[in-house]
Order: structure tokens, then sequence, then C-alpha cells
């Protein structure tokens, strides 16, 4: 069976495993950003406590494989009573593994944002939090985008570990077929083809438009 | 491509160039760098090159250490052709080999030292005549020392780079280059990265370098006070060619070029 | 904690140890693998010829693009479509082994652009072959800057192993949802499997940061 044979059969299980491997991630994603910002503050935090919260969390999921956090939330957090179900554990696994990455960037991206910006903030009276968000923040934003980049393209290819909780994303679809059909190379070449139109010619587009617009807006270009 | 049968195979006869640059042409796109340069060095002969920036001047050693490519024309050292070599009857541009084979003639010194980070003062010397020229160690030893002691680096010798003053690892830089036995050398601007007070002691070692050795030397260099010193000829480059040449105490005492003159003039103005 | 079975954990401690053991060979010989590949990439990249360093560019980001563990289902499946049969070792080796070759080969790359031209031109002017070049001089000026990226895929790597569990590796995950399949008992072996990833790869990380200095040091830099 040819290729272009093999896509006039599958494609609207393909699409559809596509379509759920964009939900995922899109979802993973705002969870990820909210917890990169969230510990990436807290990690610079005055109080030790809270710092060492975000510590502990991210050197936690730092250190782990996504894989393991993926089966502990899906199989161990019912035992403790809080029953989550698959496609929410799913992107809950994916998010919170990549906001440990992020905070990270969060905090190298403000951590390099220039000594005066602070004091010429705290100059014209502005409270810690006004300066945070409306100096620091958008500046630090800047300075991590390019990494960020690389992270969004970890976050894509983490989530086809979902399928591995069943989530029923392009991945899973292909192992499905895979294992009705046996025509590996047909369904796995297209998976990693869909993947990879995904990630080069959409993702990272987007990501490089998004630094260009906010270079623009920032005054840098 | 050009043409290359108006360059002789070989030069012979009497008093060969050490170094011959025959029409030589260097351009960046439409940026011509060099235009069409002539220039004969004899052997044992101390050429100073100087001249506004972007004259071309780092270019001319740049080339003679095959740093870049010309475009046209051909570079003799020793009679022989480095920028070519002979293949049936004809002269082609030189293969790496070839380069290999004649570059052993050259040596060079950078503006910035470019030693190597990674090894000390003495292996930073050894490691041409050990690497390339396959000495014993203890035959590239006693030459390098030999070297150090000459250049006053004989007690920093088993310093990293980063240890030494800049002074310090042009001193070495210049060892290492004379451990390779050149019977060129080239210093291009080697003062010019210098703290003002750590400049005399790498020029004090060109001039002993001048005074107690026949070596061929082309020096680029924006030390007008040194260049006339210690040259036997100065050439003032401008726009890619040769605006002026001569003795130093006439290029410097009495400039024929109206162009020498307000470079010159402007030189002293800002001393 | 909550419902946890001490007894239950020490019962299944030997297996996991024994899994440990079995990730950790997973982890060296796919970083092995990916240390001499990756070099080879690196310098593929570096060189005249402009259509073998296209070629090796685009390979190297379709691979960094698209999810590990689809690859190592395609290098599983497809070999027998076409009448290769592979080990899941054999499989898994080559996959994770080529995925962060492609990601060392970038490191590589950054090292080698990291040595300074004029240390190049010393080493022309001092009339050397390029394999000397190379071997003598920016190789050991690249290793250091290269160390913290080769230190932290040789951490990923580690963390990744347990995808290889989906085709039959018996490394940590594989054997903790063998074990608890046998007893209806997730907690204690996921938890444990986490806890293994943290012992080793957090004393890990900070050992490759000791090293890195030491290495330093030890070049004088």
């Amino acid at each position: 069976m040819t290729i272009f044979e093999f896509v006039g059969q599958y494609w609207p299980r393909l699409l559809s495993g596509t379509g759920v491997t964009v939900t995922q991630f899109l979802a993973a994603t705002a969870l990820g950003i909210a917890i990169s910002l969230a510990m990436g503050l807290l990690r610079l935090s005055h109080s030790m406590m809270l710092r060492g919260f975000a510590v502990t969390y991210i050197e936690i999921f730092r250190g782990t494989s996504l894989l393991v956090q993926l089966y502990w939330i899906f199989f161990v957090l019912p035992l403790f009573g809080i029953t989550v179900e698959k496609f929410t554990a799913g992107y809950m696994a994916v998010g919170m593994n990549i906001g440990a990455y992020g905070a990270e960037l969060v905090r190298g991206g403000i951590l390099a944002v220039p000594k005066g910006q602070w004091e010429a903030a705290l100059a014209i009276n502005m409270s810690a939090a006004k300066r945070m968000w409306r100096i620091i923040l958008p500046q630090a934003l800047v300075n991590m985008l390019p990494p960020w980049g690389n992270l969004m393209i970890e976050l894509l290819k983490g989530t086809a570990l979902v399928s591995l909780i069943s989530v029923t994303d392009l991945m899973f679809e292909a192992k499905q077929i895979n294992g009705t059909t046996f025509l590996s190379a047909q369904v796995f070449g297209v998976a990693l083809i869909i993947y990879y139109i995904l990630a080069r010619f959409m993702l990272t587009p987007f990501m490089r438009w998004l630094e260009r617009f906010m270079a623009r807006k920032m005054g840098r270009a | 491509m050009e043409n290359m049968s108006a360059y002789p195979q070989e030069i012979s006869g009497e008093n060969i160039p050490m170094v011959k640059f025959a029409k030589v042409r260097k351009a960046y796109g439409d940026l011509v760098v060099l235009d069409d340069l002539d220039l004969d060095v004899a052997a044992g002969e101390m050429v100073s090159i100087i001249g506004p920036s972007g004259s071309g001047k780092t270019t001319v050693l740049r080339m003679l250490m095959t740093l870049e490519r010309i475009n046209s024309g051909c570079i003799y050292v020793d009679g022989k052709p480095l920028t070519h070599m002979p293949a049936n009857g004809a002269l082609v541009p030189a293969s790496e080999r070839h380069l290999r084979k004649r570059r052993i003639d050259i040596g060079m010194c950078f503006q910035h030292f470019n030693l190597f980070p990674h090894m000390t003062a003495l292996e930073n010397c050894m490691e041409g005549p050990v690497q390339v020229l396959g000495l014993s160690k203890a035959e590239a030893r006693d030459r390098t020392e030999e070297l150090l002691e000459m250049v006053g680096m004989i007690a920093k010798m088993d310093q990293h780079p980063s240890r030494l003053s800049g002074g310090q690892q042009q001193r070495v830089a210049i060892a290492r280059a004379l451990a390779m036995r050149p019977k060129v050398m080239l210093f291009d601007e080697v003062t010019s990265a210098l703290d003002p007070e750590v400049i005399g002691e790498v020029t004090n070692v060109i001039r002993q370098l001048v005074s107690e050795h026949n070596l061929t030397m082309l020096m680029v260099t924006h030390q007008m006070g040194f260049a006339r010193d210690i040259s036997d000829r100065v050439c003032f480059f401008y726009d890619g060619k040769i605006e002026e040449q001569g003795p130093p105490a006439e290029l410097f005492g009495n400039p024929k070029k109206e162009r020498t003159q307000q470079f010159l003039s402007a030189v002293k103005e800002a001393v | 904690m909550f419902d946890w079975n001490w007894a239950f954990t020490w019962e299944i401690l030997p297996r996991l140890i024994h899994a440990t053991g079995n990730t950790l060979i997973a982890a060296g010989a796919g970083y092995a693998i990916a240390l001499v590949l990756g070099l080879i990439l690196a310098l593929a990249q570096r060189s005249q010829y402009r259509a073998l360093t296209f070629l090796v560019r685009e390979f190297v980001e379709f691979i960094r693009s698209t999810p590990l563990l689809l690859q190592i289902f395609f290098v599983f499946y497809v070999g027998p479509q076409f009448g290769i049969r592979l080990s899941p070792w054999a499989s898994g080796m080559i996959a994770i082994g080529l995925h962060y070759s492609c990601y060392l080969s970038e490191v590589y790359r950054g090292g080698i652009e990291s040595v300074p031209r004029g240390q190049w031109e010393a080493a022309t002017a001092l009339n050397m072959t390029m394999l000397q070049t190379y071997r003598r001089v920016v190789i050991p000026q690249a290793i250091p800057s290269a160390l913290a990226g080769m230190g932290n895929y040789l951490v990923g790597i580690f963390k990744d192993t347990p995808m290889l569990s989906v085709i039959g590796v018996a490394e940590l995950i594989h054997t903790a949802n063998a074990i608890g399949s046998e007893n209806y008992r997730f907690l204690e072996p996921y938890t444990m499997v986490g806890l293994i990833f943290l012992a080793i790869s957090l004393p890990a990380a900070g050992l490759i940061r000791v090293f890195e200095s030491y290495v330093r040091r030890k070049l004088g830099m």
C-alpha cells in the first residue's frame, strides 16, 4: 500500500488524533505558562518557605521522568481520592512538567533585566507588584522567548506520552492503526511527518513571529 | 579564471626577493581591498606598513599567511609560488597540500596574540615544533626555552595565558612563531591591543630581533616612531594601493604625496 | 502516608533495584551511541559539501522536532515489515541513541563555534593540518563550553529511558507496571520509581557541575 492510499484510507482517524494532540498541546501550554510564572516568581521570593516550595517543585518535576509523573497522576492520585479523567491527567502531567522547566526560564529572564530598571521603577514609587508586572516582566518576556520556542517543541513532543494512558491523540491512533494493519512504515512515517509539520511549520514560525512582535512592541526592533 | 601564463613558475637569478606580490587583487564582493598590489621584500629586509584603517594593510599580511585567498595575481615566497602551484606546465591555485608545504617559511604574530588558552606558555611554543615539525620533545624544549629566555618569559613558562599580562602574552606569541624557524615573520598590529605601559616590552623584543637576526619581516603598525626607528623601508597604504614608499627618514621626513602628508600630520596631532 | 504498605515496599525493592541497573545500562549505552554519532553529525554539518550539510541539518531538525516515543515505535515495528527483526533492546538503543545524537550534535556545534576565529588562524600560522587543528586546538577548547549541555543530555537520556518500556525493555517503569498489575497496587511501585529517579538525577546533576569546573581548572581556563 503506498503512503497516499494509506492516507486516503486512514485520514479521518489521523486527523482526529491530530486534533486531540493539538488540544492537549494547548491545554498543557496554558497550564505550563501559569505554573512557570508562579514557580518562577516564587523562586525569587524573599520568603524562604515560598522559595523552598518552588525549588522542591522544580527539582521534583525536572528530576523525574514525564512518564513517571503521568502514571503517578493517573494511577496513584485516585488512591488519595482525587480521580482525574485521563484527558485531564494527560495535559496536567505535561503542563506541570513543562512548568518546572519554564519556571527556570522565567527566573533567568527576570534576572537578566538590568538592575537599573528595578531602581528606576522604585524611584517613581511603584509598588512591588506594579514594578514586577509593568516594568520587569515585559522585559523578561522578551529575554526568554527564544528558549521558550525550544521548550514548546519539547512540550509538543511530550504530549505523545498521553497515548500511554489511552488518550486518543495522534500517537495513540498511530499505534492502534499499526496494531490492526501492521503497515508500520506508513502509519508511523505519516505520524512523524504530521508532528514535524506541527513543530517546524506551525509552532516554530509562530514563536518567531511572537519574538518579532514582542520585540517591536518593546521598541527593540 | 585568470590566465596565469604571465606569471613565472619560479623566479630565478640573483637577488631573488624573499616575498613578492605580483598584481595581487583582493575584493569582498564589490569592496576592493587590494588593487593589483606589486610589492617585493628582499631577504633580511624589515618593511613597515602604515596607513589609515581600511586601507588593506592587514590584508597584505593575512594573504601572505594564507589566512585569506587572493582573487588574482600571485604571491611568491623565496622565489617559489605560494598561492599557486605548477601543474602540467602552468600555475593553478594552490591545494591545501601545497599551502602546507610552502607556508612553513612564514610565521605570524597577531593583534590579539591568539595563544592557545589550554596550554602553558611553554606548551604553546612547543606545540608547532613537536606536532608540525616532528621534533622530539627534548629538542623542541631546548629550542623553545632559548626563545623564551630571549623574550624574557622563561620565568613564567609554566603559566597559562590567562595568568599573563597582554605584553607577556604577546612576547610568548613571538617566541611561539619563532620556534617554527620561519624565513619571514609577520607582525600584525602586535601592540594595538596592549596597555601603553607594556608596549615597550614587546617593541624591545622586535628591536632585538631586527638587530641580531637576519629575518625578513613585515609589520603593520600604528606606532610611527617605532616604524621609523627600525624599518628599512616604510610603505604607506591608501585605498588598497601603495600610495608612497621609501626609507623611513625620507617618508616621514619629506613625504611627497599629499595623502601621506595628511595622514602623517593627522597622526602627529593625535599624539 | 495514606495506605502505604511498607512490607510490600520491601518486597518489591529488589526487583526495582535490578530494573534500575537495566535503566542505567540503557541510558549509558544510548549515551555512548549519541556521543559518537553526535560528533559525526556535527562535523558533517561543518563540511564543505553543501548538499551534505543541508541534508544533515534537515535530518537533525526532523529528529529533534518529533517525539522520541514515536521514533521508538518506528524503529521497533518498521524493521520486521522489511524482514529485519530487532530486539527491544537493540531498537531502543538505536532510537534513543539517534534521538540524542541530534541534540549532542548541536551541543558540539555550539562548542566548536565558541572557539574564537583567532585560534584557527594561530593554528594555520603554525602550519597545522585540519586534523591537528581540531584535535590539539579546537576540541580541547570546545569541550568546557560543551560540557554543561553534554551533562544535561546525559541526565535527559536517563529520564527518557522509561519510554523504552513500551517495546518491552525491562527498565524501571516496565517493572513497576508489571508489579502494579500483578498486585493491583500502583502507589508503592510508581512512587518508588519516582524516588529512584530523583535519587539518581539530582546528585548526577550536581556531580556534572563539579566535573565541569574541574575540567575548566585542569585546562587552565
